[in-house]
């Protein structure tokens, strides 16, 4: 499905999505939120953008791993060590591998999740990515099993996150900053369901 | 003596937080991290991380947060720093570093200065 070249470019597709949506994510994180989450995001990709001509060569679990390494240290809330963690996870999942197939992917997927749940002990259903995270999931993990192309399992993924941003509207906050504002939080989508959804449509748009 | 490290969003509350302290208990080691690299709000990794370091010694270290990604991003420095004593205390911000930092002055273990500032907690004001 890709080896780590794909990897390094899937990942700067990631940095382009999220620079150009900076100011998208951080407009959703106004009325609910501290009106950041885009610049956090943003200053984090841009990070991780500087370092990978250091570790393109490298396999596809060091690729993740300094990558979950770079947001935790330049992201600067919340989504720093929620995709940090979920990064390294991710990375630990596929440990010295240079080629990974779709069931690999899975394993990334749901060590992905895994570790925003240890980081953040959030369930789904509290207004956060793992709103847009876990249905993706589900969605993918159903899709390979049905024999589908990466195209097309991605596809399902993204439409399932999208669904799950949608779902976001109509919850309120339990988790982080926009539990704060309780029922008013109704109405808004999460900006980290948001922003998961782009990071997948990123990988999907390279295939 | 007992380390102490406060982590906030905010270079100023934190600072402030440890000035209070030191009004109180001038010879703690009490320091803070707060803000990003650039002064503005967020959490730093290298901020908290360097913070512990300063203060740091075989007494072991507590630290004090805010909330959200401020209990997240100390619980990663922590993990990171295997092997060493370092305990996150869930008390009130000012009122638990302030009966931290008198405890630690004393010469307490870090159990009894842990224990202190979450005793803060329960205390009511008035
Ligand atoms: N405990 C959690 N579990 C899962 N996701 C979370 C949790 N807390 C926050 N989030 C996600 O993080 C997003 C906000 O990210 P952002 O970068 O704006 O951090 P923040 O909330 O400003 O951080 P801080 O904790 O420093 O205030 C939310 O939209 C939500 O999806
Ligand atoms: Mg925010």
């Amino acid at each position: 499905m890709t080896d780590n070249k794909k990897v390094v470019e899937i990942i700067k597709v990631m940095a382009e999505i999220i620079h150009e949506n900076a100011q998208f994510l951080t407009d959703l994180d106004a009325p609910i939120g501290d009106n950041d989450h885009g610049i956090n995001m943003d200053r984090g990709f841009q990070k991780v953008l500087e370092d990978l001509p250091g570790i393109e060569n490298s396999d596809i679990g060091s690729i993740l791993k300094k990558t979950g390494m770079d947001l935790v240290s330049t992201v600067g809330g919340s989504s720093g060590p929620l995709y940090g963690t979920a990064f390294m996870k991710a990375g630990a999942a596929v440990a010295g591998k240079n080629e990974i197939d779709a069931d690999d992917f899975i394993d990334i997927m749901e060590a992905a999740v895994g570790g925003v749940q240890l980081r953040g002990k959030a369930e789904q259903g509290e207004k956060t990515m793992l709103d847009a995270m876990i249905p993706a999931v589900n969605a993918i993990k159903k899709g390979v099993d049905a024999g589908k192309s990466p195209s097309e399992f991605l596809a399902d993924g993204v439409q399932a996150a999208k669904e799950g941003v949608e779902y976001t509207k109509t919850i309120i906050a339990t988790k982080g900053r926009a539990s704060y504002v309780g029922e008013r939080s109704i109405g808004h989508q999460d900006p980290g369901a948001t922003s998961f959804t782009l990071l997948l449509e990123s990988i999907a748009a390279l295939y | 003596m007992v380390g102490i490290v406060i982590v906030s969003h905010s270079k100023k509350l934190a600072e402030g937080v440890v000035e209070l302290s030191r009004l109180i208990s001038g010879e703690c080691p009490i320091v803070a991290a707060g803000g990003l690299e650039d002064g503005g709000f967020g959490t730093s990794y290298e901020r908290i991380e360097a913070a512990i370091e300063s203060v740091y010694s075989d007494d072991g270290v507590i630290v004090i947060m805010d909330m959200g990604s401020s209990c997240m991003t100390t619980e990663m420095v922590i993990e990171n720093m295997e092997g060493k004593r370092i305990e996150m205390v869930d008390c009130p911000m000012v009122e638990g570093a302030a009966a931290a930092a008198a405890e630690s002055e004393g010469g307490s273990s870090l159990e009894e200065v842990k224990k202190a500032a979450m005793e803060a907690a329960g205390e009511s004001k008035f």
